[in-house]
């Protein structure tokens, strides 16, 4: 379950140690755009420091590395990839290429450590046009390709238009990545809500990317995980009109009946699988029921 | 109108018949920006008078010139409510004479009143005043907002001397204080400086952690069973208390709850509560911002109340006693849920009750609202350094990593268990600090005793020792 | 290349992060430390350097640690970052 990943500047000791402790599903222990070239060194060590000396039950690890187009990105991996961070985040992504050549670098360092084989996912930050363009190819490259990643600062560079609150320029890219992250069959995340103190403005813009069918939300800020885990939280109703359907085909079944019906609709396979995906999530939630 | 008008502190300090070995008393309503404390004792100094006590309700950095006076003998005595962090230093190192006695909010206008520490002469700073004594912190440039702390002194103290910067025609109308308990009143060019008095606005945390433990201070609320109509509630100035109180007012707005009344120090944050409807009244002892001041002086709804009124456990009742829920601060908290506002980790003095016992003792629910560990030391102990206020008034700790609840209240651990709340035992909550941050080592203590504390009922709760000097 | 050929320094003088300064040495370790927290930690943190420069195989060095509150992987990782740092090769 990944609603919410949380954004930690690597090289800052103070919110890197109490990253777990901020509610997201996911921290993104950043490598790249918080840390000056100066102190990459640095950083690489303190996030590794911080990924095997604290404990981040409950909340998964990423760690954004430096793009393939940096002296750093190397380094970078060899430093986390013994902490057995959960995904590995590879900005400007913009061709199957760029995935293979990230891909076969951690393969080689995953042998060289004696590393579990594919263990690392890797999410695709789609950050250029190009890479927009391209999401179908970048999203099927590799197995190890478990989602894509929307990131709307640098591509409304890309696009020379503005980035504004209400996300106009940004519709298509949204709507191309979700369409070819779930044809490729895997997760998509939302970029992140850049005003800290518009409350109302993240509500708004994570309820938009759910209602688009992203998988989660980034965010760069503590303030709006809250925000973000409920919107992309399945509500008490919608829980409960899961294992209705389930409850509802469960009994079809065993009275041997073929297509059956809930409050006036037929329930057909769609209707199925999105109940079973609540109830999954409803459970890691602690919500579920326990007789399901 | 000459009226009660003397020429200068000096000739009122004469008047008033100050002699060796008596006590004089302050309020702290001007906070950081008070002169007249510091005006007072030079005056008394110059006079030549020693082996005095001096009873503040609390003190200040600004009030550093005491060391002098301690030095020199003028002041051999000091009960107060709270001491700021470089004073406390001093007296950790064991510069005065006498322990300090510090006392609670409630607990000093009680023992005030009891005649347990008798004043002999009040000085009492007025942002507003008239000739005759008619005083108010509402107007001039010096405006604090409320005076409750002032109350027992000018209502108790054998003589009672107004400070004014502004003296205003007879008579001043919206009076906190009335004439017939003033003997002399003294106008000087400033009280004060006007930015350490009031703060402009108080800002909610942007510290991650705070905002964590916010959201979980809020929640605790919400599922307590106590927000619903008519709730009642206080919350310190400090960031992550002010922004549970944002989280809450964001609930009781959702839910269409109004509160009966929010108590205490009043910040703007408060007001803006008052004005969205989240509560019928405030009830002020102390205002911390410009907001407050102006919306005291302004909205009926908004009341001054009297140290007597807000927390004494002496008279026939006191507001903490109605109270439902108050967010507190500490900096230590054992694992009996004992809390120490008055000492750093490493024993020294920075604080003090204020009125931290008094609110936890009257509350419904006393939250302890802190991080795990500040600066790699755990907040959770064995034994705290002090006992400021007893576990046996505090309900939940609020950490960023975990809710612990007191034994005592069962059904408080029940009703956060079933909300889903990461509820986990105290000693649970110690260890897993711990495991963050390293055990530190038990910091030894000097063998002089620099301070007692006085719980609010009046008696002796716990004792601070010296710190010992840097090795 | 065990040894500190350079003077470098990591970190930053932020609550929670620690400032460490490395020189090359002749006679051991020498340590100079402060800290926030000296009275609760301070044989811990020595300790911890101590531990950091013999696991990276420093042997002379002059270390200067300002601490500010630093949990012990953030001054692990300070002192690790200025010996690379100062050892040149970075």
């Amino acid at each position: 379950m990944r609603r919410s990943l949380l954004f930690l500047p690597g090289n800052t000791p103070n919110m890197l140690i109490n990253g777990s402790c901020l509610g997201a599903d996911a921290v993104i222990f950043d490598l790249e755009d918080a840390v000056s070239p100066a102190e990459k060194d640095a950083a690489r060590i303190l996030v590794r420091n911080t990924m095997t000396y604290m404990d981040f039950r409950g909340c998964e690890r990423v760690v954004r590395i430096n793009g393939i187009d940096t002296p750093y990105w190397k380094e970078d991996l060899d430093e986390v990839l013994p902490c057995r961070p959960d995904l590995i985040l590879l900005p400007k992504t913009s061709s199957a290429a760029d995935i293979q050549e990230a891909d076969t670098y951690i393969t080689e360092t995953e042998k060289r450590l004696g590393l579990a084989a594919g263990a690392v996912g890797l999410v695709a930050l789609i950050e250029t046009a190009l890479g927009v363009e391209n999401a179908f190819a970048i999203a099927s490259a590799s197995p190890r390709v478990a989602a894509l990643f929307l990131g709307a600062e640098d591509l409304t560079a890309d696009l020379r238009c503005k980035r504004t609150k209400e996300g106009r320029e940004i519709e298509y890219a949204r709507t191309r990545l979700v369409t070819a992250a779930r044809a490729a069959g895997v997760d998509v995340y939302d970029t992140p809500f850049t005003d800290v103190n518009d409350d109302e403005g993240i509500e708004t813009d994570a309820a938009l990317a759910k209602a688009l069918g992203f998988t989660g939300k980034a965010s760069i800020s503590p303030r709006h995980v809250e925000t973000i885990n409920r919107v992309f939280s399945p509500s008490q109703a919608e829980i409960d009109y899961a294992y209705e359907v389930m409850e509802t085909i469960r009994l079809a079944k065993e009275q041997g009946k073929g297509a059956v019906a809930l409050r006036g609709k037929m329930i057909d396979a769609p209707i199925v699988e999105r109940a079973r995906q609540t109830i999954a999530m409803a459970q890691e939630m602690g919500l579920g029921r326990e007789d399901a | 109108m000459k009226g009660k008008v003397v020429g200068s502190i000096r000739e009122a300090v004469a008047l008033a018949g100050l002699k060796d070995g008596m006590t004089v008393s302050f309020h702290h309503h001007l906070r950081n920006g008070d002169y007249v404390l510091n005006l007072v004792m030079e005056a008394v100094a110059q006079l030549g008078i020693r082996d005095l006590t001096v009873n503040a309700s609390s003190l200040f950095d600004i009030h550093l010139p005491l060391l002098d006076h301690i030095q020199n003998h003028v002041v051999t005595g000091i009960q107060t409510d709270y001491m700021s962090a470089a004073l406390g230093r001093e007296i950790s190192r064991g510069i005065l004479e006498r322990p300090v006695e510090f006392r609670t909010h409630g607990g000093r206008p009680s023992d005030i009143a009891q005649g347990r520490t008798p004043i002999d002469v009040a000085f009492i700073a007025a942002p507003a005043a008239d000739p005759m004594g008619n005083c108010s912190g509402k107007y001039g440039k010096s405006a604090c907002g409320s005076l409750g702390y002032a109350y027992p002194d000018a209502m108790y103290a054998k003589k009672v001397v107004v400070i004014t910067d502004n003296l205003v025609d007879y008579p001043l109308l919206d009076w906190s204080i009335p004439e017939s308990y003033v003997d002399y009143v003294v106008c000087v060019e400033e009280i004060g400086n006007p930015k350490g008095i009031v703060s402009g606005t108080t800002q909610i945390t942007r510290d991650p952690v705070g905002l964590v433990m916010a959201q979980h201070a809020a929640k605790v609320i919400e599922y307590s069973g106590l927000l619903k109509e008519g709730f009642s509630f206080q919350t310190g100035a400090g960031g992550a208390s002010l922004a549970a109180a944002k989280f809450l007012k964001d609930i009781m707005l959702r839910e269409q709850i109004q509160g009966s009344f929010g108590l205490g120090g009043i910040t703007g944050y408060m007001v803006d509560m008052l004005q969205a409807g989240c509560f019928r009244s405030l009830l002020d002892v102390q205002c911390f911002d410009l907001k407050a001041v102006e919306s005291i002086r302004t909205d009926p709804r908004h009341q001054e109340i009297s140290a007597m009124h807000y927390a004494s456990p002496s008279h026939r009742s006191a507001v903490v006693d109605s109270l439902d829920v108050v967010i507190l601060g500490a900096t230590e908290i054992d694992t009996d849920f004992n809390v120490n506002v008055h000492t750093d980790s490493g024993g020294c003095i920075m604080g003090g009750s204020g009125g931290h016992s008094d609110t936890a003792a009257g509350a419904k629910l006393s939250m302890i609202i802190a991080p795990m560990f500040r600066a790699r030391l755990p907040i959770v102990t064995d034994h705290v350094t002090c006992v400021s206020t007893p576990g046996k008034d505090i309900d939940v700790l609020v950490t960023q990593g975990g809710i612990a609840v007191n034994e005592k209240n069962r059904e408080l651990k029940e009703r956060l268990t079933a909300a889903g709340l990461p509820v986990l035992d105290i000693h649970a909550l110690k260890e897993k600090a711990e495991r963050i941050t390293g055990k530190p080592r038990q910091m030894p203590h000097g063998d002089r005793v620099v301070a007692n504390v006085i719980s609010r009922e009046g008696a002796l709760q716990d004792v601070i020792y010296s710190v010992p000097d840097e090795e | 290349m065990a040894e500190i050929v350079q003077r470098a320094c990591a970190g930053t003088m932020e609550s929670s992060d620690v400032y460490v300064e490395i020189e090359p040495g002749r006679e051991g370790i020498q340590l100079h430390l402060e800290s926030v927290v000296r009275q609760q930690f301070g044989e811990a943190i020595r300790e911890t350097v101590r531990a950091v420069l013999a696991e990276l195989g420093v042997e002379n060095a002059n270390v200067s640690v300002r601490d500010r509150g630093a949990l012990d992987c953030v001054i692990r990782a300070r002192v690790e970052t200025a010996v690379r740092r100062g050892r040149g090769n970075n």
